[in-house]
């Protein structure tokens, strides 16, 4: 009797609030806020601290699209997704943009009717075995144990090199990171495998990490990033464009720092629409000029939020490898801003 | 001559202290640990366990650590003190992180809202479950629904205000058609033009009446909510919620009209025969497909509706059982009085039947505050695993594995076992009065 | 008779609907079911329109695609190229299996633990209460987890029975050992032997064949029935019978010359030869599991993910059948125990004869639930890799093909069903032992 208040009004306030529409961008901007689908909690890419604020690799994307979008990189409304409830989330509109570490496949992308805007991390898949099992490679692995972590393509990936390799394993299908470090530790499996980024950072946390060793083989490819839905173009172009201005800022060198300084005195043609200080790139986005400038000035260039969050300087170290820019023979490479 | 014949004592012996496998410990230890064969080797098998348990245990506790910043000092220190190769407790992690074990991500100087909130609801629950208090205390438990649901989320009074209009509204409709239409017609209307107040004058009435008065505290974002804070709401709006709806669904199985019964059983086994999982995911995952399109709520009201209807299931059963209990003749008895089917339920059957179910009302409460830790498969902060997962995700506590089951268990352990205490005094109680 | 005749037809008005109680219940019902039916296909149309606005179709034909991902405890035959519907099968066996074992664990555990909670040894009945209550006060879930960390903490890796020259040159044992010879408890498993059947050919020939010999398979399709199984059945069933036939005989004795022959020797011949001997027929011998590369190979391994989850599971819910089990006990009165006593059984007696069957009654309604609670408790096994039906059907094949509406309604549809099996079959076993009343 009295207790149906809690739903009346809940439901009466909450049916009139969220509703989803096609032009995503305009509901962003009337919203006021970005609602952006991360991780439930993964070491470097996109995690709370110890007071509620989101930080990590893909958060900072969130971060520079609310600052490129609405010009505060704090009006971003974080929605912490698993890995069944994530692509529901962005189908349903419950989020506007996901950047939660997802691979980017033919089936996601044609199947399950959603646009990968680009790839802010190339990732691949790894293994990692303690050093004492003397083993040097990935195909000497036959018949082991291997502990996979779920609700990823890593299983299938899996499946698939084993059977390539014509060897025989016992898959440990692991719920979460945290379980398959302990079953891994514990010695329940003798292959840890998931992407490399994320052994990496199991790896910086292990008591005797000199112990174990990441194998050479990367069995596949994971190209990560930020999705967005099938058909609605102009804010997937938004996202894209946020994100590539973040690689080009590293590649002409603008960075936090500097770069009021640079958009004052740059004679860069290419800097300069960049920025907002020429052209009118952003309008044709539907935002304003100064909208990259914003988005680099809130989180720095993709390089400094790599060092930031998942770098050599922090405890994680992964190095930029494939993930460099393409003038340092990485693969992050920035269409040309015209 | 008579002196002299001393062979009646006339003083008493002293007693004899019971021979030495009669007294103390000895004697308390053979009758209750040593009795025979059989207790002997449970005996031993008992303190095999307990020794076990503590040798196992207790060292890593004993090497706990409570000053560190991250689990790598924590195992340095543990190493420095206790020597290489040590293990110990690292609950630094606890005193860094404990707040949001039981908030969530609540704002941290708004902490005494969801406190406030905590106390009210014991007030609330008070007239309730203590039949001793004075009944005025009844418009504290009317009131609670909008009180705490404003502390907890905030924003303009108005719109707690005016919801609860809308029940005002339920309820001067039905007084008024209830002589002429009967109870299920005017409630159905009642229902109706509550529904209609929510639908329609809610959002405008507010709005007005915020203008006229602004009286608002900081809304907070039911994202925000995590850990503890999140398991009662969840549990306590879900059970208090279920309440109404699980009262009709056992008068409706107890129904004699065939179709309402069926619905009533449909309803209930369903509900009972899928795991609370399925319906969390139905809540995250498909409920996109039964809403009307373009509707899209928050996902913690999705988790509260389907834990709803799970637990109206389980109350439903519950108050089947007290329904059960009740003498025959009390039914009689209502049917001799002349009184009317609802007449009956709400003057004789109910009252009886709802006191009887409390204990059970209860025991459903801690199994669904236990099963609320399941919200953290569809993405929401729970204490066990939810707010777990985002410690580890921190690269200073990743790796930590027992601190956080141990502390939320215990947390979990000390507020289950309260409950379930409380529930035992309330069966002894109501025990004496019905036999 | 006459007295309680309808009112005449001709007076009737539309309000006698509402009023009138004879017609009342009648308007409610269809009110009722026009909602409902409204309120159905207001769903459906939802659905309809959703699943158009979001380009989806709804169709099962997924299930008969490729899986592409491996299960570790398989009860049939499963490889990565077997469909989703196979992976969902085997997950579905994999949910039953932990599910059986778990409920029959947990009635053996609560029952034993709620009479050892009426104990009159002091150490034991405090410490089922601690236990009762530790595990009823906790969430589940975390005790699979423990259950799962115990298993795999405490025991060996399987390098650790390996013997590598070096160690034989000088005289060192492993560091672990197989329990009689036969048993590997592993931190992933516990393997033991295999039985495998031989007739007619060499046994090496035999070990070597990874089918189980003797008289072989036949291929059903959706899985494969051992023929040496069944043949075992067969005879077994035979001599199941036989010992029926014995009881019969007996009893008829009894009648008749009021002396019971002793038969328990011929029961324990009939029951045991006959299976003997066509085992022995049949070749049966064990292969015992043996370390090869990183892990024992040869026998059955029984994982611990399984064994974590089921006996999690069957703890967790033996705690609370043991309070059933006390209150059940309780709920007999003194007096049939006493009236046991002057019929000079024993305490253990009394208990199986006289207090248990007709705390029985009181037992099993609440028995029911609980069983019903564990079963739906397995969908938790993902949390220590246990590949039940939520971590196939509802984990990675919905996660690999994104049909969540059609992998969940399929998921909740199996659950229920198997629900509503076990509470009809535990209700017909209800009516069973209820008090037979005249």
């Amino acid at each position: 009797m009295k207790k149906s208040v809690f739903l009346g009004t809940l439901s009466a306030a909450a049916l009139i609030a969220g509703i989803a529409g096609a032009a995503t961008l305009d509901d962003v901007k009337g919203r006021g806020e970005l609602i952006c689908g991360v991780n439930t909690g993964l070491t470097g890419f996109g995690a709370p601290d110890a007071n509620g604020n989101y930080q990590g690799f893909d958060v900072a994307m969130c971060k520079a699209l609310a600052a490129a979008v609405l010009g505060d990189a704090s009006k971003v409304k974080y929605i912490p997704t698993t890995g069944e409830t994530r692509f529901t989330a962005l189908a349903s509109g419950e989020v506007d943009v996901l950047v939660r570490n997802s691979t980017w496949t033919f089936m996601r992308d044609v199947d399950l009717k959603f646009d990968f805007v680009a790839v802010n991390y190339y990732d691949g898949q790894g293994f990692m075995v303690k050093k004492d099992l003397g083993v040097s490679s990935a195909k000497e692995l036959d018949g082991a144990t291997v502990c996979i972590q779920t609700g990823t393509t890593t299983e299938l990936n899996l499946a698939d090199f084993f059977k390539a390799n014509n060897m025989s394993y016992t898959p440990v299908t692991v719920a979460d990171d945290s379980e398959g470090q302990r079953q891994y530790l514990a010695g329940a499996c003798d292959a840890y495998t998931t992407d490399a980024s994320g052994l990496a950072a199991s790896r910086a946390s292990m008591p005797d990490a000199e112990n174990h060793i990441i194998l050479p083989e990367i069995i596949s490819k994971e190209p990560l990033g930020p999705l967005v839905r099938h058909g609605d173009n102009q804010w997937g172009d938004v996202v894209r464009w946020t994100y590539y201005a973040l690689v080009a800022a590293e590649e002409y060198g603008v960075n936090k720092a500097n770069i009021e300084e640079v958009a004052s005195t740059t004679q860069n043609p290419e800097v300069k629409r960049l920025l907002g200080v020429e052209g009118e790139l952003g309008e044709k986005l539907g935002l304003d000029k100064e909208w990259a400038k914003r988005a680099i000035a809130a989180v720095g260039n993709y390089g400094e939020i790599f060092e930031a969050n998942i770098g050599s300087g922090t405890p994680i170290g992964l190095a930029r490898g494939l993930n460099a820019l393409w003038t340092q023979g990485g693969l992050q490479y920035a269409p040309p801003f015209r | 001559m008579q002196e002299q014949l001393v062979f009646v004592r006339n003083q008493m012996l002293p007693p004899e202290a019971p021979p030495p496998g009669q007294k103390g410990i000895a004697r308390w230890m053979r009758e209750n640990l040593f009795s025979g064969p059989m207790n002997s080797a449970l005996t031993l098998l008992g303190l095999l366990a307990v020794v076990w348990l503590a040798l196992h245990v207790l060292p890593w506790l004993m090497h706990s650590v409570w000053n560190a910043n991250s689990l790598n000092e924590c195992r340095q220190i543990i190493q420095d003190r206790w020597g290489e190769g040590a293990t110990g407790a690292c609950w630094a992690m606890v005193r860094e992180r404990w707040h949001q074990y039981l908030y969530g991500f609540y704002p941290q100087d708004m902490y005494w809202r969801p406190n406030l909130a905590l106390l009210l609801l014991f007030a609330a629950l008070a007239p309730v479950l203590f039949s001793s208090l004075p009944r005025k205390m009844l418009w504290i438990t009317a009131l609670y629904p909008a009180t705490g649901f404003w502390l907890l989320w905030g924003g303009t009074i108005w719109a707690p205000v005016v919801a609860m209009m809308g029940f005002v509204v339920l309820w001067l409709v039905f007084t008024v058609l209830q002589p002429r239409l009967g109870v299920p017609v005017s409630a159905g209307i009642g229902v109706v033009a509550a529904a209609v107040w929510w639908m329609v004058l809610q959002a405008p009435m507010t709005d007005a009446l915020q203008s006229l008065a602004p009286l608002r505290i900081r809304a907070v974002d039911s994202r925000d909510f995590g850990g503890f804070l999140l398991s009662f709401v969840i549990g306590v709006t879900a059970i208090s919620a279920s309440l109404p709806m699980g009262i009709l669904l056992a008068l409706g199985r107890k129904s004699d009209m065939l179709l309402v019964r069926t619905l009533s059983v449909g309803f209930i086994e369903f509900i009972r025969g899928v795991p609370l999982i399925t319906l969390l995911f139905t809540a995250s995952l498909l409920l996109q497909y039964f809403l009307p399109p373009e509707t899209n709520f928050d996902i913690i009201l999705r988790v509260i509706i389907l834990v709803t209807f799970f637990a109206a299931a389980y109350i439903a059963e519950v108050i089947r059982g007290g329904l059960a209990a009740l003498p025959r003749g009390q039914y009689e008895a209502a049917d001799a009085l002349g009184l009317d089917y609802w007449q009956a339920q709400r003057l004789i059957i109910m009252p009886q039947a709802l006191k009887i179910s409390i204990p059970g009302i209860v025991s459903s409460f801690i199994g669904l505050f236990k099963d609320t830790t399941l919200v953290a498969f569809v993405g929401l902060n729970d204490p066990l695993k939810g707010i777990t997962q985002i410690v580890r995700a921190d690269i200073n506590w990743k790796g930590i594995y027992w601190e956080p089951y141990i502390f939320a268990g215990a947390l979990f352990f000390l507020i289950c076992f309260g409950m379930s205490r409380y529930s035992m005094w309330l069966e002894r109680k109501l025990k004496t009065d019905h036999r | 008779m006459a007295f309680v005749q309808d009112a005449p037809k001709d007076s009737f008005r539309l309000s006698m609907l509402i009023y009138d109680t004879r017609y009342r219940s009648l308007t409610i019902q269809v009110v009722v079911l026009i909602l409902f039916m409204l309120f159905l296909s207001w769903l459906l149309n939802n659905t309809i329109q959703n699943l158009a606005a979001k380009d989806r179709t709804f169709d099962f034909g997924f299930l008969l695609s490729r899986a592409g991902y491996d299960i570790n405890q398989r009860l049939v035959e499963y490889t990565n190229d077997s469909t989703h519907a196979r992976a969902a099968f085997i997950g579905l066996l994999n949910t039953l299996l932990s599910a059986v074992v778990g409920c029959i664990l947990a009635t053996i555990i609560g029952v034993v633990v709620g009479v050892l909670r009426l104990s009159n040894n002091w150490l034991v009945s405090r410490l089922m209460t601690v236990y009762v209550e530790m595990f009823r006060n906790v969430p589940v879930l975390l005790w699979i987890l423990l259950a799962a960390t115990i298993l795999s903490e405490t025991t060996p890796n399987p390098r650790d029975f390996r013997v590598t020259p070096e160690m034989q040159a000088a005289g060192e044992a492993p560091k672990a050992t197989m329990l009689f010879g036969i048993i590997a408890v592993t931190n992933r498993g516990t393997d033991i032997p295999e039985p495998k059947f031989c007739v007619g050919k060499p046994r090496e020939e035999c070990d070597a064949d990874p089918n189980e010999g003797g008289l072989g398979i036949i291929d059903l399709g959706i899985f494969k029935v051992s023929l040496n199984l069944l043949a075992l059945l067969v005879v077994f069933g035979g001599s199941i019978f036989a010992t029926r036939r014995l009881k019969r005989q007996a009893d008829a004795t009894q009648d008749a010359t009021g002396v019971r022959p002793v038969t328990w020797w011929k029961n324990l011949l009939i029951l045991v030869l006959p299976s003997a001997a066509l085992l022995w027929a049949l070749g049966l011998h064990f292969v015992v599991p043996e370390l090869k590369g990183f892990n024992f190979a040869g026998g059955i391994t029984v994982l611990h993910s399984f064994t974590a989850l089921t006996l999690a599971l069957a703890l967790y819910t033996a705690a609370f059948i043991a309070e059933i089990v006390r209150a059940g006990i309780m709920a007999i009165s003194r007096g049939q125990s006493e009236a046991a006593a002057a019929l000079g059984l024993r305490p253990a007696r009394t208990m199986r004869l006289v207090i248990l069957p007709q705390a029985l009654r009181v037992i099993i309604p609440p028995l029911i639930s609980q069983y019903l609670n564990l079963t739906k408790n397995t969908s938790l096994a993902i949390a220590v890799s246990y590949m039940d039906l939520r971590g196939t059907l509802g984990g990675i094949t919905l996660n690999q093909t994104g049909k969540e509406l059609e992998c969940m309604l399929l998921m909740m549809g199996i659950y229920l069903t198997i629900s509503l099996i076990i509470s009809s079959c535990m209700n017909i076993f209800n009516r069973a032992v209820r008090l037979k009343e005249r």
